[in-house]
């Protein structure tokens, strides 16, 4: 069996499950469909057991955040992307799904593929979208006790505060080097 | 120090310029100006300042020339800094180099407040001095907002001579009597440090999540 073209990849993904795909594009010679969240399971197995597609490898899980975009085939503020890659075969897939901001669930695909965890954590982490499914959905990059997700485009660049909450550790006294002389510490040092 | 030769009108002379001695009356005429009487605060900040033991908190590409600095090439060793403690009980001064996350930070924090006293910190480099090109919500926007910083190095990311440069400054301050000491209520509480270690501690990682 040998890599199939990326138009190859979306026909069959389009027979198989026949009105469940949103949108079809591509970029650079790289297709990608868009589903619903519902299907995303049920296509994921689909993709990674049939012989012909055989993606073993979920390369990347990362978000996107369409604040004030307007993007025809996803309607939502958010989409999920997934890049998947066949080592055996030598083709490479990409996979969207639209998330809306008032509910920002996915089910999660680590039953899938396990390499499904990291990459759920990280993007939990930095646009907040909800793994369902994920046993270990804590914070990866940032600190466990951080509030908010900064790559959503409504954070600020410069953060909330947080950058400057810390402890200060100052010295006991102002230390000034011209005050300090030898004469007064031992008026009968010679040099 | 200590080695004395007798002057020729019969006056202490030191081979070394900068040695403080108490002329020669008593004791030490009897024994022919062969011991030198001193002050203990004097022999304290010359011995320390001849034998820094820096802890390196290498962080990015300022770590890099800091190596270099410390290898044969740049030889920190001439100025008595050679001794690279990764311990922070053993060392009492802290180079800064590279940039400090806020994740990282709070470990910056407690492995200073590990040092034992007197201490000193360098801050090598723009971001360790002040975050850098890096003002975003993680990065920390200088560590003298935090730390106690005696010696800032610019550069992106500084020469290892002046590095080199810091350490003599710091000998100096240490030689015109800066103490290096806190202050009793900036050092951590131990409830702080056990705050911080329960934040940091990792934990099971991997979680399965590499099959």
């Amino acid at each position: 069996m040998s890599a199939l073209s990326q138009e190859a990849i979306i026909e069959a993904v389009k027979s198989q499950f026949e009105g469940k795909i949103i949108a079809e594009g591509g970029h650079n010679g790289q297709s990608y469909i868009v589903i619903d969240r519902d299907d995303l399971i049920e296509i994921s197995k689909y993709l990674k057991e049939t012989p012909e597609l055989k993606f073993d490898m979920l390369s990347d899980v990362t978000a996107v955040d369409h604040l004030l975009m307007e993007v025809d085939e996803i309607p939502e503020r958010y989409a999920v992307v997934y890049q998947l890659t066949s080592f055996e075969l030598g083709h490479r897939f990409r996979v969207k799904v639209p998330v809306p901001e008032e509910d920002t669930v996915v089910p999660s695909l680590y039953e899938v593929w396990r390499a499904a965890s990291w990459g759920e954590r990280e993007t939990h982490d930095m646009y907040g979208i909800e793994f369902d499914g994920n046993p270990d959905l804590r914070r990866l990059l940032m600190p466990s006790d951080y509030d908010g997700f900064p790559l959503r485009k409504d954070y600020p660049l410069r953060g909330r505060g947080e950058r400057d909450d810390f402890q200060q550790i100052r010295r006991g006294e102002d230390f000034d080097a011209e005050d300090q002389s030898t004469e007064e510490q031992s008026p009968h040092l010679t040099t | 120090m200590g080695i004395i030769t007798p002057g020729s009108n019969n006056q202490p002379k030191t081979l070394t310029n900068d040695i403080p001695v108490i002329k020669g009356t008593g004791a030490e005429k009897l024994l022919e100006n062969k011991l030198v009487t001193t002050t203990v605060d004097w022999v304290l900040k010359w011995a320390r300042k001849n034998s820094l033991w820096p802890m390196p908190f290498g962080t990015a590409c300022c770590a890099i020339e800091m190596m270099a600095t410390l290898s044969g090439r740049y030889d920190l060793a001439r100025f008595g800094a050679e001794v690279i403690r990764f311990s922070p009980r053993q060392s009492d001064l802290m180079i800064v180099s590279g940039r400090i996350s806020i994740k990282m930070m709070s470990v910056l924090l407690k492995i200073y407040s590990q040092m034992p006293e007197p201490k000193w910190v360098i801050s090598m480099g723009a971001c360790a001095s002040s975050g850098g090109v890096f003002d975003t919500y993680t990065l920390i926007q200088g560590v003298d907002q935090f730390l106690p910083v005696d010696v800032y190095i610019p550069g992106c990311p500084p020469r290892p001579e002046s590095l080199i440069d810091a350490v003599i400054r710091i000998q100096q301050i240490i030689d015109e009597g800066h103490p290096g000491y806190l202050s009793d209520d900036a050092r951590f509480s131990p409830e702080e440090i056990e705050r911080a270690a329960e934040l940091f501690t990792p934990g099971p990682a991997t979680g399965g999540g590499c099959s």
